[in-house]
C-alpha cells in the first residue's frame, strides 16, 4: 500500500513537474503576472511530493517489504537498518530518486530564497527546473520504477553490494548529488538569462552564490568518495582515474572555473557569453555523468546496475537538455556583447587563464574517459586508459594554474603593471627558492621538489596576501579591526586557495614517498616495514550481522613503544557470497599506516600488505579546506544583505 | 555566429559517439589468442592419471576446449547445459579441469555427470596461464588445423550455443 501511494506521488510530482515547466516559462513570455506566480508552488509542492515518494520507499526499506522489486534487490532482512535506509539510493532506481529528490530540493530552496530576484527571472529559473524534473521523473516512471512490485515476493532480498556497506557510503552519494543537481541552478539561470537577453552583473550576483554552493557541495561529495575508496577497497589507492570518478571530477574542474568566470562577470561585466558557457558545460557534465554511470557504456568499479535501455533514454535526454540549451546559446549569445575592456596585464587576464587551463584539464580528462569508447565505436579495437594517461596530461596542465594561483589575487582588475607585482612577491618567490634547495638536500625527485615547491609558493602567497591587506590602511584602525572588517568571499577565497596548497603537499608526498610492502604472515611473525615493527599477535574468527570475518591483531611499535593496535579484517558477506578486505588504518598527521589482510594461502598463512603514506590526511584537509572556503564566499555579507533588507521591507 | 555553433558541433559528435557505445559490450574483451594456434600441452587426464592427453589428439577435429573447475560456482551452473550440448554430438568437447584438487574433480564428474571426452588436469594452472584464462569458466573453439578462433568467457547459456557455437562450428566443419 506505502508503495503504491509513493508511486502515486511520483505521478503527482511529474504532473506538477509538467505545469512548472511550461506555464511559468510561457508567463514570462507573455508577461502573465499569474502564470508566473505559479513556478514557486509549484516548485514547493513538487518537492513535496517527491519527498513523500522518497520517504515511501525509505519505509518499504525499513519493513522489509520483499515484494518490492528494488527491496529484494538491494536490501535484507539482516541488513542493519541505518544500511537499509541507505539502500534507498544503493541501487539504480533509488539513486535516480534521490536525484529528483535533491532537484526539489534546490528547486524549493530557489523558489524560498530568491526574493530579490525579478519575477520573470524566477518564473524562467523554476521553469528550466521543472523541465529537467520532468525529464528525470519520466525516466523513473517509465524506464526505472523503484516501487515495481514481484508477483512472487522472496523470503529474503539478495542484499545490499557489500562495497555500499560502509558510513561512507551512507553520505557520499547524498553529496554528491547535491553538487552535481546543485548546478542545475547556476544551468537553470543561464538558461533564463539567454531566453531574456539579459546577460549582466546582477545576473552573476544572484548565480554565485548558489554555484559556490553546489560546488562545494561537490567538492565534499568527491572528498567522502575518495576518503571511502581509499579505506573501503582494501589497497590504500585514493584516486584511481576510474570512468565514474573522472565523471564526478570533470564538473568539479568546469565548476571552478565557472566560479571564477562568474566573478569577472559580476565585478566587471566581462566573459559573459563564456560564462553562461560554462554554466551551460558543468551542468552537461554532470548529466553526462549519470548518462555514463547508469548506462554501462564503460567498464567502471562503480557500474552496479545497467541497461542499455535505460542509457538509450538518458542519452535522448542528453540530447534534448544540452543539445537544446547550445543551440540557444549559438542563438542568443552574438547579441550578448563584450563588457568592460581589459589590458594585457590583468586580473581578467590570469583569470582567463585559469579558466582555460581548467576547461582543457576537463577536457582531457573527458578524452581519457572517452577514448576507449571512441576507439571501441571506430571499430579500432578495446583498450583502457589509465592512470598512466591522466597523470602524464593532467599535472603539467594544473602546475600554471598553482602558479597563477599564487601570483592572481596580488594583479588589480582591468589593467595592472608588471612591476609592483614583482616587487610585492619577491619575498614570496624567495622563501620558495629557500624551500626548494632545503628540499633537494633531502635527494627530492623533480616531481616532489616542482609538487612542494608550488604548493608553497600557493600557501606563501596567500598568506603573504592576508598580511598585506592587514597591513595597509590608516593608523587609527588596528589589525585586530581590520581582521574583522574583511568581507567572508575574501577569506573564502583564502582558506580555498590554501587547501589547493595544502592538498597538493598531500598528493605530492603520498606519491613520492609511499611504501608498500607484501609479506606472508603467520600469527606469532612481525614485520618491519618503513621504520615500524608490526606483530601479527592474533588471528580470531567474528560473527557481523550479515558477515563473517577473520580478524586480524597488529601490534605497531616504532622500536621503543607499542603505539597501537591495528584489526584488520577479511570478511565474507554470506548473502552474495562476496569477500570484503577491511584495511586497518592508523592515522596521523604526518602519515598514515595501512594494514590489510590478503588471501589466506596455505594453512594459517596470510598474505599481508602493509602501508606507509606519508601526509596522505593533507589531502582530506585540503579538500574540507575548500569546501569551508566555498562555504564562506557563499554567505559573504553583500549576498545576505539584500535578503534581509528585503524581509525587513 | 559560426563560432558560437562551435560548442553544439562538438556535442553532436560526441552524442554519435555515445550513441554507438551504447550498443557496445565494453566488458567483451577479444583475446590475444584468437587466431593464434592453440597452445600445446601434454599432461595426465583426470580420470585416468597414466594416460597422457595433449591438443595434437584432437587434429582434424572442430572441437571446444572448457576450462572448468570443482571450486568454481558458475560451472555448476553452465554443467547441465554443456551436459545437454554433449548429448547432441555436434561437437567434441574437452575439459580443462583448473587449479584443482584431483579426487574433487573427479567426484564433480561422478556426481553431476560427464560432458568431456577427457580432461586434460591442470593442477597448478600453468596450462591456464598459456592459454590466459582469467576467469573459470571460460570456453574456446579451436578448428581443424589446431588454431583457436573464439574464446568465451563466463558460464555456456542455450543461447550462446544457439547463437556464437552452433553456427561458427557448421562453418568451420565446412572448411
Amino acid at each position: 500500500m506505502i508503495a503504491e501511494l509513493a508511486h502515486y506521488c511520483l505521478i503527482l510530482a511529474l504532473c506538477l513537474a509538467l505545469i512548472q515547466g511550461t506555464l511559468p516559462l510561457l508567463g514570462a513570455a507573455r508577461l502573465q503576472a499569474r502564470w508566473m506566480a505559479l513556478a514557486r508552488p509549484l516548485a514547493c509542492g513538487q518537492f513535496l511530493f517527491v519527498s513523500l515518494a522518497f520517504a515511501g520507499l525509505i519505509v518499504c526499506l525499513v519493513n522489509n517489504d520483499f515484494s518490492l522489486l528494488y527491496v529484494a534487490s538491494n536490501s535484507n532482512s539482516r541488513l542493519p537498518v541505518y544500511y537499509r535506509i541507505a539502500a534507498s539510493w544503493g541501487g539504480h532506481e533509488g539513486s535516480l530518486l534521490l536525484w529528483t529528490e535533491m532537484l526539489g530540493l534546490w528547486s524549493c530552496a530557489v523558489a524560498l530564497l530568491s526574493w530579490q530576484l525579478p519575477e520573470r527571472t524566477v518564473a524562467r529559473v523554476l521553469g528550466v527546473m521543472g523541465l529537467i524534473s520532468v525529464g528525470f521523473l519520466c525516466f523513473m516512471l517509465f524506464t526505472s520504477n523503484p516501487f515495481e512490485r514481484l508477483l512472487s515476493p522472496p523470503l529474503d532480498g539478495r542484499d545490499l553490494n557489500p562495497l555500499l556497506q560502509d558510513i561512507g557510503m551512507i553520505i557520499h552519494p547524498p553529496l554528491l548529488y547535491m553538487g552535481y543537481v546543485g548546478f542545475s541552478v547556476a544551468f537553470a539561470f543561464a538558461i533564463a538569462a539567454l531566453i531574456g537577453g539579459q546577460l549582466d552583473a546582477a545576473w552573476a550576483r544572484w548565480s554565485r552564490p548558489w554555484t559556490l554552493v553546489a560546488w562545494l557541495f561537490l567538492t565534499l561529495g568527491i572528498l567522502v568518495g575518495s576518503f571511502w575508496a581509499y579505506y573501503e577497497l582494501g589497497w590504500g589507492g585514493w584516486w584511481f582515474w576510474d570512468a565514474v570518478e573522472n565523471a564526478s571530477f570533470m564538473p568539479w574542474l568546469v565548476g571552478t572555473a565557472l566560479l571564477h568566470s562568474l566573478a569577472v562577470t559580476e565585478k566587471r561585466g566581462s566573459f559573459k557569453n563564456w560564462t553562461v558557457l560554462l554554466a551551460i558545460i558543468c551542468f552537461s557534465l554532470s548529466l553526462l555523468g549519470t548518462f555514463l554511470v547508469r548506462s554501462g557504456v564503460l567498464t567502471s568499479v562503480h557500474a552496479f546496475a545497467t541497461d542499455p535501455r535505460r542509457g538509450l533514454y538518458i542519452l535522448l535526454f542528453l540530447a534534448v537538455v544540452v543539445g537544446g540549451s547550445l543551440t540557444l546559446y549559438a542563438w542568443r549569445a552574438p547579441s550578448v556583447g563584450l563588457g568592460g575592456r581589459f589590458a594585457l596585464w590583468s586580473r581578467e587576464t590570469t583569470l582567463l587563464l585559469n579558466n582555460v587551463l581548467l576547461l582543457s584539464a576537463a577536457a582531457t580528462v573527458l578524452l581519457g574517459t572517452l577514448y576507449p569508447l571512441f576507439l571501441d565505436a571506430l571499430n579500432l579495437g578495446k583498450i583502457s586508459v589509465g592512470p598512466p594517461y591522466f597523470e602524464a596530461v593532467f599535472v603539467p596542465l594544473m602546475l600554471p594554474v598553482l602558479w597563477l594561483m599564487g601570483a592572481g589575487p596580488y594583479v588589480r582588475w582591468k589593467s595592472a603593471e608588471l612591476a609592483p607585482l614583482l616587487r610585492r612577491l619577491r619575498w614570496v618567490a624567495l622563501l620558495c627558492v629557500a624551500l626548494l634547495v632545503g628540499i633537494a638536500c633531502y635527494a627530492a625527485t623533480p616531481m616532489v621538489m616542482l609538487g612542494l615547491g608550488s604548493a608553497g609558493w600557493v600557501l606563501a602567497s596567500t598568506a603573504s596576501h592576508l598580511r598585506e591587506r592587514l597591513g595597509h590602511g590608516t593608523a587609527d584602525s588596528g589589525w585586530l579591526r581590520r581582521l574583522r572588517k574583511q568581507p567572508r568571499s575574501y577569506w573564502g577565497m583564502l582558506l580555498a586557495h590554501a587547501g589547493i596548497g595544502v592538498f597538493v603537499i598531500g598528493v605530492t608526498m603520498v606519491k613520492g614517498y609511499e611504501h608498500s610492502e607484501d609479506r606472508a604472515m603467520q600469527v606469532g611473525e612481525s614485520a618491519t616495514v618503513a621504520g615500524y615493527t608490526f606483530r601479527f599477535t592474533a588471528l580470531r574468527d567474528i560473527q557481523g550481522p550479515n558477515y563473517t570475518a577473520a580478524q586480524g591483531t597488529f601490534e605497531v611499535s616504532d622500536g621503543t613503544r607499542v603505539l597501537t593496535l591495528l584489526r584488520p579484517e577479511k570478511r565474507l558477506y554470506t548473502v552474495q557470497n562476496m569477500p570484503m578486505t577491511e584495511a586497518a588504518i592508523d592515522r596521523g598527521a604526518l602519515r598514515d599506516l595501512y594494514v590489510s589482510l590478503g588471501e589466506l594461502t596455505e594453512q594459517g598463512v596470510w598474505v599481508v600488505r602493509f602501508q606507509h603514506k606519508p601526509m596522505v590526511s593533507w589531502i582530506w584537509a585540503g579538500c574540507l579546506l575548500m569546501a569551508a572556503g566555498g562555504a564562506l564566499a557563499a554567505t559573504d555579507r553583500r549576498y545576505r544583505l539584500k535578503r534581509s533588507r528585503l524581509a525587513s521591507a | 555566429m559560426k563560432r558560437f555553433l562551435l560548442p553544439l558541433g562538438l556535442f553532436v559528435a560526441l552524442l554519435g559517439f555515445l550513441a554507438v557505445g551504447l550498443q557496445r559490450d565494453p566488458r567483451e574483451i577479444p583475446s590475444p589468442f584468437i587466431g593464434k594456434t592453440a597452445p600445446p600441452f601434454k599432461v595426465a587426464e583426470l580420470m585416468d592419471p597414466q594416460r597422457l592427453v595433449a591438443p595434437a589428439d584432437m587434429q582434424n577435429k572442430v572441437w571446444l576446449l572448457n576450462v572448468w573447475a570443482s571450486w568454481c560456482s558458475s560451472c555448476r551452473q553452465e554443467h547441465p547445459v554443456l551436459m545437454e550440448f554433449a548429448q547432441q554430438n555436434v561437437v567434441p568437447i574437452v575439459g580443462l579441469d583448473y587449479k584443482d584438487v584431483r579426487a574433487d574433480g573427479i567426484n564433480w564428474l561422478q556426481q553431476y555427470g560427464n560432458p568431456y571426452q577427457y580432461s586434460a588436469f591442470d593442477a597448478d594452472g600453468r596450462i591456464g596461464i598459456d592459454y590466459g584464462v582469467y576467469g573459470v569458466p571460460e570456453t574456446f573453439v579451436i578448428d581443424k588445423h589446431g588454431v583457436i578462433r573464439l574464446k568465451h568467457v563466463g558460464p555456456i547459456t542455450p543461447e550462446v550455443i544457439a547463437q556464437k557455437l552452433i553456427p561458427l562450428i557448421k562453418e568451420l566443419n565446412r572448411a
